[in-house]
């Protein structure tokens, strides 16, 4: 024990020896010297108690607060200031006091352990000079760019927003367009709909007409068939020949059977055979055409629509990893082919048709359907226009919503994206919008979280972004990235890593953090260097 | 991540990502064989006690000095067998049962025992038609030879302690000639599969033939779709120990279960087959990562234990006659005087090898700990680096990775020795290697953690990439090295690296040439504070039965099935030896391994293996513990924090807080769980873990001095209370709480939400002081303590000296020289005693050179002195006593430091609240001899 306070008094004795040394126990900061006054009792910081000043650095702890031990590892609350010339001072936890490792750059923690420190101080505050004044300059050229950046996103936004209320006023003028053109258009529809329905009509009428002649001549055919003794009357026998108009299809047609079709007449002449005719003529087969098959039924013709195919609805950008975007090629090409597959039933090509085909408008209903088709073009691009007027609206909007900081110095990350190729990946960040990562060799790509919120330090947020709910983990959270931006130049990503599964971690520079150089060009340690 | 991981691992992931999802939440019990499925055990189960057909034949007693034979005979099957029956020295006799004439050798299982165990005369007492009494040296002690049917008694006066054979359970399934259907005669083979079955009618078997032995599995099984092709047919064996006046068994680990054995009647037996288990269920006899066949048996009268020397697959069945009995009947009975006596009985079951058995008499607990220990050896003596804090976790990512961790320490001012590196480290799982990108300057990062003076531990797994560009298995195939499958070509299994094979870690050509693979040259970046950790040494093969190795693969002549159990004592020996050469020799080495058998003990530290962040985990850590302390292996741990899943930040605490007062302390993490490093939940939780990490730093001197202990006389570091107090029967099944050597009692907190626990403080007429506050409780009562989440109830034994080094550093190197405070801990009758050891704490000089302190400290008459207990040993020690607390003392006038005849006042404070006299700064130097007088 002896030899202890032996050592605690050479401590002494070598801070005494040197000179810039203000003589103060070992392990006080100058700002504390005066409660440490020599040859008068101690009391504890905290105020607990009073000793003896032989007993502060005695490697005894004594104070609760273990101030009376500054100088050594004696009590385990402790701290040890270290000066550090050269560098700047620090305080270090009294048990790293002589633990054999070289803590403060002076050496004065490891006084007694043997341990062989090199006073590092003038070299670390080379460097360190030298890593704030690179620091500094990285830090004004970066805060320039910032100005620049600031100044480009306010005029951005200013035209942005100006670009906005041009659209929008351009956007009222197109809302009144299109209602003038719906006006137009239904305007136009109107006697087009009445032109098309004449047309129609008249056509309907024609075919009833046409079909009426045709019955007829059908019907004094058939009379002529019929009346087989020519004499200009069908006769209840000349008619019963005609098994196929058995009105109760029992293979026979009786008399009684035939004078009810005739409407009780034993015979009928060519203008009373109409009333006959309407009831047979639906039966009555000709006997000098051959039976005519009995007709194919042609299932209308079936409009073969692109099927909408509400599965194959595009994903949200987002989600979709390449395996699903294979699948929904394949699905896609499946479509294809059934578009381009002829349709399976074909309508066989009817002379009957051709015949009841409409006859083409006159010229005034086309000339009414042209002007309609133009009002209804007109007015359906004046709409699509609105909408799209909309969309660039609600973009510009949606860009001016977000939060591109105080001064909108992050305006300019927007739409952009800054990759990182490492070893195995390529990593992609799109700032406001998402981070992503691609094997670099092949592979799909992986959500690695959309864009959440600023989330740095209370003093200023907009230090770290968060991105969030990327693709799920397996048996694991969804993955997320936090990227931390320091000042630089350059807009990079830095470094990527992932500190815990699923939740990653980036590093990026950006001029848009760069704080204005008075801040920072004061060194920390200036008036410590005696 | 699973896609990630995909890409990372390759194919191998793919499957075992599959693996996991099968059972993403708990063990597949599926995957794991039961009783009933595995063939041997189903067949002995299947005989029930009864008439043993074994008879002795007196006649052919042969006595050498300390040797006795005899050969049995089952007059069933007329096979004759070859009983040995041996006087060990230190009250423990050895039974060994083998065919007198073997169609080929029986596997005898090497390496385990220490020595071949020096023995003691025996001598005939008598001997008639019936027996014959043998003397067991001193005491009166008789081992009764019966002979029909054959039994063993050994009686300690008019008391059996302990009989063999009793229930007639002896069953030894002999070599035999696999004969087709035609040829074979009679349906003796069925009868046979197990020798000793009185139950089978042979006449309604006889028709059955060849179908009926497939059932049985004689010669063949199949389990999922793995067949095991056993060409040399049955050979399990079985044997029954009754232990009459027992009712509490314990040991045979490793199972997730409660530290007293339960009886497994009606379920299936305890088994003992390494194996790589995922997600393993709690209180369960299934199998785990290692196999230690010993077990304690225990009453107030006496500790017995019994050690089953085999390696094979190996059940063990409990049963007990008052285990159906409620607490009243045991009542009813002591009321009325009931004449049934209370008995546990055993069964032992094996697949192959020969029955040889230690039966350790005790009669103390730790006279058993010795009589093991001198068959087996002790626990090694760790370098005391190794029982500080380890931080591990699957996986750290790089070398900035581990640079930030460490820098994450020292910024929260919380002190570790060890950060580990998980199989991520190595270049695609090849063990010895680099990965290129993430660690490619090994050197640069070792050197980094050593000048913290801190260490590092990386991963070597057994399996071994098959790569024709991959050195190792290059010079592994060369030597011709590897595990052979039944054909004879390299034995080949999916592991991490994906396609492996598996080195013979059972032939002592290959563990040489793997221990010189330690060596600085070979094992390229690596440096002396480089350790090793065995994992997955079961061993665990992913695409194989019971995810472990074919049981007809070869290891020479030999099947795995008969050296199943003991590949991973071999894998950690091979691994603690390559240390111990790199250093020539001076270093102590530091493997863990997860895998072990009994002698692992002598190899380093074992863990409870891939347990999970849940509450009953946590409580389970601790009989799991006890369990190996009490058979040997002292230097036991769980993950801290639970290696599966995410443990609340509650049960984060309190499990640094448990695992702080357990023998080995590392956290580790699965690699799908978030980082959660100590200061990762904010500042309160990190001050709560540090509080922990540091109780565990200060109380180091008294660990290293119990792992001193441990290695001089096998008595377990961490123990159960019942232990110290074996005829306090409220101690007996008591496992939430557990005893750090005599002196500390630790009740850690295990229940999520806990106001306060209720902890039993054993010795009538003895007190315990609360470490953290001093407060003095009586013995012998059931203490309630109102906890926090800051709360350890920790309890220090009146009557003990405990050295403490409150100085916390970042290392416990950094602590080296650091002075002593002593806590003496006063008994009712104002007397303490304690020991101190100090030496290097890594090198084997304190056993080669003798160089170490080794001081008894006691506290008698109002003077506390320290006194040396190795006067021949030399050591210089820098390390001072700077305090002495004495709890429970009175007020002196004055104290005096009497040291080399001179006498010089001490100051003191006495706090007379809490009856503690606190003597500043007496400044002897620890190794010194002195005292210091109250008066």
């Amino acid at each position: 024990m002896t030899c202890l306070h032996l050592l605690v008094t050479l401590g002494f004795a070598v801070s005494l020896g040197t000179t810039v040394e203000v003589q103060r126990p070992r392990g006080v900061p100058l700002t504390k010297k005066h409660f440490y006054e020599e040859n008068k009792p101690f009391t504890c910081l905290d105020g607990s108690r009073t000793i003896p000043f032989d007993r502060v650095n005695d490697d005894y702890c004594d104070c609760k607060d273990g101030s009376d031990e500054p100088g050594t590892a004696a009590c385990p609350n402790g701290s040890f200031h270290c000066t550090n010339a050269g560098y700047r001072p620090m305080f270090i936890p009294s048990s790293r006091i002589n633990d054999g490792i070289c803590d403060c750059c002076d050496t004065t923690d490891e006084y007694n352990s043997g341990a062989i420190c090199e006073n590092t101080c003038k070299e670390l505050g080379r460097k360190e000079r030298e890593v704030l004044q690179k620091m500094a300059e990285i830090t004004k050229e970066g805060f320039l760019l910032k100005q620049q950046l600031i100044e480009e996103a306010k005029k951005g936004r200013e035209e942005k927003q100006g670009k906005v209320t041009d659209m929008q006023e351009n956007k009222k003028q197109l809302e009144e367009k299109v209602e003038a053109l719906r006006t137009v258009k239904e305007t136009a529809e109107q006697p087009e709909k009445e032109a098309k329905e004449r047309h129609l009509k008249a056509w309907e009428e024609q075919k009833a007409a046409i079909r009426l002649e045709k019955d007829k001549a059908k019907m004094a055919e058939a009379f002529s068939e019929l009346d087989d003794n020519a004499d200009g009357f069908v006769s209840v026998s000349e008619l019963q020949s005609h098994v196929e108009l058995d009105p109760d299809a029992d293979g026979t047609l009786t008399e009684t059977e035939v004078q009810g079709l005739m409407g009780g007449a034993a015979q009928v002449d060519t203008s009373t055979f109409e009333s006959v005719w309407t009831n047979i003529k639906d039966k009555y087969h000709s006997e000098s055409q051959p039976e005519e098959p009995a007709p194919v039924e042609t299932p209308p013709d079936e409009v073969k629509e692109p099927v909408v195919d509400n599965d194959s609805e595009p994903y949200p950008e987002d989600d979709i990893s390449e395996e699903d975007d294979e699948e929904e090629d394949d699905e896609d090409d499946y479509h294809e082919d059934d578009d381009k597959a002829p349709p399976t039933v074909k309508t066989p090509e009817k002379s009957q048709e051709d015949e009841e085909a409409m006859p083409p408008y006159d010229p005034d209903t086309q000339a009414l359907i042209e002007a309609a088709q133009k009002a209804r073009d007109d007015f359906e691009d004046s709409e699509k226009a609105l909408r799209e007027m909309d969309d660039q609206i609600r973009n510009i909007e949606k860009e001016l919503s977000f939060d591109f900081g105080p001064d909108a110095e992050f305006t300019y990350m927007y739409s952009q994206c800054y990759e990182l190729t490492t070893s195995e990946y390529v990593y992609r960040l799109c700032p406001f919008n998402r981070v992503s990562q691609k094997p670099k060799y092949g592979g799909s790509e992986t959500n690695l979280g959309t864009w959440g919120s600023w989330s740095g330090p209370e003093n200023n947020k907009y230090l770290v972004m968060k991105y969030e709910h990327g693709t799920g983990c397996w048996q694991g959270p969804n993955r997320s990235t936090t990227v931390k931006l320091t000042c630089g130049k350059e807009t990079v990503v830095t470094s990527t890593s992932e500190p815990s599964r699923c939740e990653y971690l980036m590093e990026f520079t950006t001029p848009a953090v760069c704080q204005e150089p008075n801040n920072t060009e004061r060194s920390p340690h200036g008036h410590e260097e005696l | 991540m699973a896609v990630n991981s995909i890409e990372r691992m390759g194919l191998l992931s793919v499957f075992f990502v599959c693996l996991f999802f099968n059972s993403a939440f708990a063990v597949d019990r599926g995957n794991f064989k039961t009783c009933d499925q595995s063939a041997f055990c189903k067949r002995q189960r299947a005989l029930k006690p009864g008439q043993s057909p074994y008879r002795a034949l007196l006649e052919t007693l042969e006595l050498s000095d300390s040797r006795l034979t005899l050969q049995l005979i089952n007059d069933n099957n007329k096979v004759h067998l070859l009983l040995e029956l041996y006087r060990l020295q230190g009250n423990m006799t050895r039974v060994k049962i083998n065919e007198l004439k073997p169609l080929k050798p029986r596997f005898e299982v090497p390496d385990v025992l220490i020595a071949e165990p020096p023995t003691e005369p025996l001598s005939v007492l008598s001997k008639d038609d019936n027996g014959i009494v043998l003397s067991l040296g001193a005491e009166s002690q008789r081992l009764i030879v019966s002979a029909r049917p054959f039994r063993l008694d050994i009686m300690e006066g008019p008391e059996v302690l302990l009989s063999l054979n009793s229930r007639g359970l002896l069953a030894f399934e002999h070599l035999r000639l696999r004969k087709d259907t035609q040829a074979q005669p009679d349906g003796a083979e069925v009868k046979e599969s197990v020798d000793g079955d009185q139950q089978q009618d042979e006449g309604q078997k006889d028709d059955d033939g060849e179908s009926n032995k497939e059932e049985d599995g004689l010669w063949e099984e199949t389990f999922k779709s793995h067949t095991d092709t056993k060409p040399n047919g049955p050979t399990s064996i079985s044997l029954d120990f009754s232990l009459p006046g027992v009712e509490h068994v314990y040991g045979i680990p490793e199972h997730g279960d409660d530290l007293k054995l339960k009886t497994t009647d009606g379920g299936d037996p305890y088994r003992l087959y390494n194996l790589d288990v995922f997600q393993y269920e709690l209180y369960n006899p299934m199998a785990l990562y290692g196999s230690i066949p010993v077990m304690l048996a225990h009453n107030t009268q006496r500790t017995m234990g019994i050690f089953w020397l085999n390696a094979a697959e190996t059940w063990v069945d409990i049963s007990s006659n008052t285990a159906g009995k409620t607490v009243f009947g045991k009542m009813l009975d002591f009321v009325q005087g009931s004449s049934e006596k209370p008995q546990t009985d055993v069964r032992w079951i094996s697949e192959s090898g020969i029955i040889d058995v230690f039966i350790m008499l005790g009669p103390k607990p730790s006279d058993v700990f010795s009589q093991y220990a001198s068959l087996t050896g002790t626990q090694s003596f760790p370098p005391l680096a190794s029982l500080g804090y380890h931080q591990c976790r699957w996986n750290y990512n790089d070398q900035e990775d581990v640079k930030s961790v460490d820098q994450g320490f020292d910024q929260h001012d919380i002190p570790y020795d060890f950060i580990w590196l998980d199989i991520e480290h190595a270049d695609g799982k090849r063990y010895f290697t680099w990965d290129p990108h993430k660690f490619s300057e090994p050197k640069e990062m070792l050197q980094g953690l050593m000048d913290k003076r801190r260490k590092m531990v990386a991963i070597v797994d057994p399996h071994i990439k098959v790569d024709s560009g991959y050195k190792i298995h290059n010079e592994i195939t060369s030597k011709d090295f590897y595990v052979k499958n039944k054909d004879g070509r390299n034995y080949e299994g999916w592991c991490w690296p994906g396609n492996s094979g598996y080195p013979d870690f059972t032939n002592p050509e290959m563990r040489a040439w793997w221990a010189s693979m330690f060596t600085y040259d070979q094992y390229e970046g690596s440096m002396e504070n480089l350790f090793t950790w065995n994992d997955m040494n079961e061993p665990s093969v992913f695409n194989g039965p019971e995810v472990t190795m074919h049981k007809d693969a070869l290891h020479g002549n030999w099947e795995h099935r008969d050296i199943h159990n003991i590949y991973g004592l071999y894998v950690q020996m091979a691994t603690a030896e390559g240390q111990i050469q790199r250093s020539g020799g001076v270093e102590r080495p530091f493997v863990l391994t997860r895998a072990f058998f009994a002698g692992s003990q002598r190899f380093g530290a074992v863990w409870t293996g891939d347990n999970a962040a849940e509450w009953d985990h946590l409580k389970i850590s601790i009989p799991m513990c006890l369990s190996l302390g009490l058979v040997g292996v002292s230097f036991c741990g769980a993950d801290v924090g639970g290696f599966f899943k995410n443990p609340s930040t509650e049960l984060l605490v309190r499990w640094y807080q448990t695992g702080a007062y357990q023998p080995f302390f590392r956290a580790h993490a699965h690699l799908d769980t978030p980082r959660r490093e100590p200061w990762l939940f904010g500042p309160e939780n990190t001050a709560l873990i540090r509080e922990a990490i540091r109780q565990r730093y200060a109380l180091l001197p008294y660990w290293y001095q119990l792992f001193f202990q441990a290695y001089r006389t096998g008595t377990p570091v961490m123990r159960p209370l019942w232990v110290d107090y074996p005829k306090d029967t409220a101690t007996f099944t008591i496992d939430d709480e557990f005893l750090i050597g005599s002196d500390l009692l630790v009740h850690p907190v295990t229940e999520e939400g806990s106001r306060g626990v209720t902890a039993y403080l054993p010795g009538a007429g003895e007190v315990w002081y609360d470490v953290h506050t001093f407060q003095k409780h009586n013995g012998a009562q059931n203490l309630y303590i109102p906890v926090t989440l800051s709360s350890i109830p920790v309890f220090q034994r009146g009557g003990s000296i405990i050295p403490r080094k409150d100085r916390v550093r970042r290392s416990s190197a950094c602590m080296e020289n650091d002075p002593y405070t002593l806590y003496v801990a006063l008994s009712p009758k104002k007397f303490a005693e304690g020991k101190l050891y100090i030496d290097d704490g890594h090198t084997f000089n304190y056993d080669r050179k003798k160089e170490f302190i080794h001081r008894s400290l006691t506290f008698a008459n109002n003077a506390l002195t320290s006194s040396n207990l190795c006067p021949e040993c030399n050591f210089l020690t820098s390390s001072w006593i700077e305090k002495v607390l004495i709890l429970g003392a009175s007020k002196p006038s004055k104290v005096l430091l009497k040291m080399d005849g001179k006498e010089t006042p001490v100051d003191f404070e006495f706090d007379s609240f809490m009856s503690v006299l606190t003597l500043r700064k007496p400044g002897m130097n620890a190794g010194d001899d002195w005292t210091l007088l109250l008066q």
